[in-house]
């Protein structure tokens, strides 16, 4: 990637995600997204606005067709540029890199990115379908068609790979050395869903702030082994918003602009049965012999997370990930997921993500989560409490990370939060992550403080 | 009149009971909910996968296999994802191995009625890629991950993949 102009995000703004808006239809959550962040830039007026990009993933639950082009006539951003983007779960982090690509290449110099969904207006078990219709139709659906059961199908393996081959190697009986295996992965992804609940305690935007331990995430009604009820994000309402503006009129709006300093997609097939068996793309810090024998990415990992991270790490010249990024806000839609992505993020190397946790890296060096730490709090992850506290409409999720990271590289999460126990101090960089699918869409963006 | 409530559930039962209520709102708003139903059938064609499900009714299970690279698809693909040839049918075996499994105990909507129930990744020797099955005859606590199983045929075929089933094999 070369010759783009520079591209910052200059505000935001987020709805309460609920269970249900009633009181709201998606046109007026957005709005009052957009009014938020419109209010923290007194200088801009929407004739200033030359562009949006309007997110929403699924057509079912709107029953709406041409749903972005409503919000735009709501918002009164007609006639300008516009246009719907949809990548499934990655929605909301792919029309951020919208909104990026018609600044860069020098088509806008204001875009507004918006994105939303209103997943209340049907019950659980049919928004399971709507979101089951999101795999083969032909091949994958009509076996179960449920996306938790996908995603305990890669965490099994996961878990086979890296825990059952390596910890649990010297136990001979083949069943029970997966059990203790799984029960292993069960009780450390658990600590993954504690880390999210109790930081949501601090976030008034979260739907399912919680002060849990890992025994009542283990006591959780089980949805389809290993997951439990808490390591699964919910369905929501909820919108979000974020305005962007190029490096020739960014001055103009505010004196705390953050820079969108990288940008990366990756992409897997639809189905699992498909995905290749190969070599894994190495960071430059990883060697060929640390993955010896290894199926790659099999149902274990994802590839088009690391292919995402690969591309904006590059983008934005990070070389030391761990080092160079001050938090991450990354798609937890499972406990399991969350772990696996540490892993393509290469925060550390395949089969690494279990021990990271139990380290205490990804958690807050000042928050109390009843637990034994060693290094806690090296690299925060999900501060906001994502998705599985905060809940996933899914066209806002992306939006809604890209928020909560501007707000932290500001350093303005009080302001925003009315409590700062989430404030990453002096936060220089910030990752967000968003993924679609059984890992078949990912997109990696990386904002830094200026 | 319309029913007013003060708590959604309520709003919800009674809108697929009668059609309509109001929620009295706690942000204090008075907000009307009306049901509004959506079926549609689908004249739905398989077009190029259409031998596999066929094949299914013979109690046959097709792969396919990249004429070119010889890439092997435990899950038909008619063009190879490898090298973008086009494929050729191939009978799979009918034998093979859990490569990764779980049991759900709850759903979507439509298979809400058959949890819990027991998904399967399947291998097969000497090919590529997997297969994802029910597995029936087994509980939660015998599966493992590498246990042999054998696929099983619906009687009287839907024309649908879950016309095929993986048991325990011996």
């Amino acid at each position: 990637m070369k010759n783009q102009r520079k591209v910052y995000a200059i505000s935001g703004g987020v709805t309460k995600f609920a269970k249900a808006h009633p009181e709201m239809d998606f046109r007026l959550m957005v709005k009052k997204a957009f009014d938020y962040a419109m209010k923290d830039v007194p200088n801009l007026e929407v004739k200033d606005i030359d562009s949006s990009r309007i997110a929403y993933f699924s057509d079912h639950f709107t029953r709406q067709l041409k749903a972005a082009s409503m919000v735009q006539d709501f918002i009164g951003l007609n006639p300008k540029d516009s246009r719907r983007i949809e990548w499934g779960g990655a929605t909301g982090g792919q029309c951020i890199q919208a909104g990026w690509e018609a600044i860069a290449s020098g088509r806008s110099d204001i875009c507004v990115v918006a994105g939303f969904e209103t997943m209340s207006r049907v019950e659980t078990w049919k928004g399971n379908e709507f979101i089951a219709l999101a795999s083969d139709t032909n091949f994958d659906y009509p076996v179960g068609g449920f996306y938790t059961g996908y995603y305990a199908l890669m965490v099994q393996r996961h878990i086979y790979e890296y825990l059952r081959k390596s910890k649990f190697a010297h136990i001979k009986d083949e069943k029970e050395a997966q059990r203790l295996a799984i029960n292993d992965a069960m009780r450390i992804m658990s600590m993954v869903s504690v880390k999210n609940h109790i930081n949501a305690l601090h976030n008034p935007y979260a739907q399912y702030p919680m002060r849990l331990s890992v025994d009542d995430v283990l006591k959780s009604e089980m949805i389809a082994y290993p997951l439990n009820r808490h390591n699964i994000c919910t369905m929501s309402d909820g919108a979000a918003v974020m305005i962007l503006a190029s490096e020739d009129v960014v001055s103009r709006y505010t004196k705390k602009p953050v820079l969108i300093k990288g940008v990366g997609c990756g992409t897997d097939t639809m189905r699992l049965s498909d995905r290749p068996h190969g070599e894994v793309p190495l960071f430059d810090w990883e060697k060929k012999s640390d993955y010896g024998g290894l199926d790659y990415p099999g149902v274990h990992s994802f590839r088009a997370g690391r292919t995402a991270a690969l591309e904006a790490y590059k983008h934005a010249g990070i070389k030391n990930p761990n080092k160079e990024l001050s938090f991450i806000e990354l798609h937890d839609a499972y406990a399991s997921s969350e772990i696996q992505t540490y892993e393509d993020l290469g925060l550390c190397k395949y089969g690494g993500g279990y021990d990271f946790v139990e380290q205490g890296h990804p958690f807050l060096g000042d928050i109390d989560y009843g637990l034994e730490l060693p290094r806690k709090g090296t690299m925060p992850v999900n501060p906001s409490g994502g998705l599985i506290a905060c809940g996933h409409p899914v066209g806002a999720t992306g939006i809604m990370q890209g928020v909560f990271a501007l707000w932290q590289l500001q350093g303005r999460i009080k302001e925003h939060f009315g409590d700062d126990a989430l404030q990453i101090k002096n936060a220089k960089r910030g990752l967000i992550h968003s993924h679609a699918g059984t890992g078949s869409s990912v997109s990696v963006s990386i904002f830094e403080a200026v | 009149m319309v029913e007013k409530f003060d708590r959604f559930r309520d709003v919800m039962k009674e809108v697929n009971k009668s059609g309509a209520a109001i929620y009295r709102n706690p942000v204090g708003t008075e907000d009307l909910v009306i049901l509004s139903p959506y079926r549609i059938n689908y004249i739905h064609s398989y077009a190029q996968d259409s031998k596999f499900f066929t094949a299914l009714a013979e109690g046959k299970l097709m792969g396919s296999v990249c004429k070119k690279c010889k890439y092997r698809y435990g899950t038909p693909r008619s063009h190879c994802m490898e090298c973008g040839s086009e494929t050729e049918w191939f009978e799979l075996p009918l034998e093979g191995r859990v490569h990764s499994w779980t049991t759900c105990y709850f759903g979507g909507e439509e298979f809400l009625k058959e949890t819990p129930f027991n998904l399967v990744l399947v291998e097969f020797k000497g090919v590529n890629t997997l297969f994802l099955a029910r597995l029936i005859g087994a509980a939660m606590d015998d599966i493992f991950t590498g246990m042999k199983v054998r696929a099983e045929f619906k009687k009287k075929p839907k024309y649908l993949v879950s016309d095929v089933y993986f048991v325990p094999a011996k």
